[in-house]
């Protein structure tokens, strides 16, 4: 006949307890779903990211959601014009909370070499952006350490500062 | 117009041939090659030349090269790159960069302040990924853009003899 107090430490040995916190933010980070806004090159980029090469099915994020209505994340892959901004604006207002914005590449991230009036200079103007990626366009990989940087601010709500080659 | 109504094999009456069917492929593709490169723990090594993150090296002497003519910054097509330069006097080189400035989020890897640069000073890297959460973290100064550039050989070190 077990005591009562065997009985409790058979159940901390079975069971495991958690916030409920940390079981959302668990949740959430592993299944990003990108709204991907591919205006440019870097779509190309993007759906290498999505092709057998590089499978961001690993991360979480294989549905792109080309309806905002069911995204997590929007990934700017591209020149965002001024005639663009608009549609873009309202694509991220379609998105429900909570959500996260990517910044992909030159153009998106700071209007790259389109210092002309027609161009947004960086998509931090209209919406607000948690990652940035550096490159013209970036290769995958790129996209997909943006992705996990995203993950890390979902856990943590914090970004790590910008990739180094010995990985500081 | 004419119909032709085919007659419809009796194996195509039912769906769970045609699933069978896709299932096999799939089948034969969890047996072949795998094209997956898993990221974070594999990497892409690049080829030779290959046109990464511009930084800027220093000589075996750990002389920085720049001597700041701003020619990198005169060609930059999204002009990424400012520079600022300051006096050394009684040296011949006569000028440094203060402070060299690369907006990575502006850089387009084009290689051409690597194409200009007469003194050698920046180099394009084989690094590609680079990401950060706001705009000034990912404007690289020289801190940064010497640690990534590291030390180049340079067989004449004309500076040195002058």
């Amino acid at each position: 006949m077990q005591t009562e107090k065997e009985a409790a430490s058979l159940i901390e040995q079975a069971l495991m307890t958690t916030r409920l916190d940390a079981v959302v933010k668990w949740a959430r980070k592993n299944s990003l779903w990108p709204m991907p806004l591919g205006t440019a090159c870097c779509a190309i980029e993007m759906m290498a990211a999505a092709g057998p090469r590089y499978d961001i099915a690993r991360f979480g994020s294989e549905r792109l959601s080309f309806s905002p209505r069911q995204a997590d994340m929007m990934i700017v892959a591209g020149t965002v014009t001024k005639k663009m901004a608009p549609a873009l604006r309202m694509i991220y207002d379609q998105m429900p909370d909570p959500k996260w914005v990517i910044a992909m590449g030159a153009c998106a991230s700071s209007g790259g070499m389109f210092h002309t009036y027609a161009t947004v200079q960086g998509v931090d103007q209209i919406v607000p952006v948690d990652v940035y990626i550096s490159g013209c366009p970036p290769r995958p990989e790129a996209l997909l350490y943006g992705l996990m940087l995203i993950q890390e601010k979902v856990r943590t709500g914090k970004v790590r500062g910008p990739f180094t080659v010995d990985g500081e | 117009m004419i119909v032709v109504n085919r007659e419809v094999p009796f194996q195509h009456r039912f769906y769970f041939t045609s699933v069978l069917g896709g299932m096999w492929i799939t089948f034969k593709h969890l047996l072949g090659r795998k094209f997956t490169l898993r990221y974070p723990e594999a990497r892409f090594k690049p080829p030779q030349g290959y046109r990464g993150i511009p930084a800027l090296v220093k000589d075996q002497n750990g002389r920085e090269k720049c001597v700041a003519c701003f020619l990198c910054e005169f060609i930059c097509p999204p002009r990424a790159i400012t520079i600022r330069a300051g006096e050394l006097p009684g040296n011949p080189i006569e000028k440094y960069p203060e402070s060299f400035e690369i907006n990575m989020l502006r850089c387009i890897y084009c290689g051409y302040c690597e194409e200009v640069c007469p003194e050698e000073a920046i180099f394009l890297q084989q690094a590609y990924e680079f990401a950060g959460g706001s705009r000034r973290e990912m404007i690289f100064g020289k801190d940064k853009l010497y640690k990534l550039g590291g030390v180049r050989q340079d067989p004449i070190l004309k500076w040195a003899h002058k």
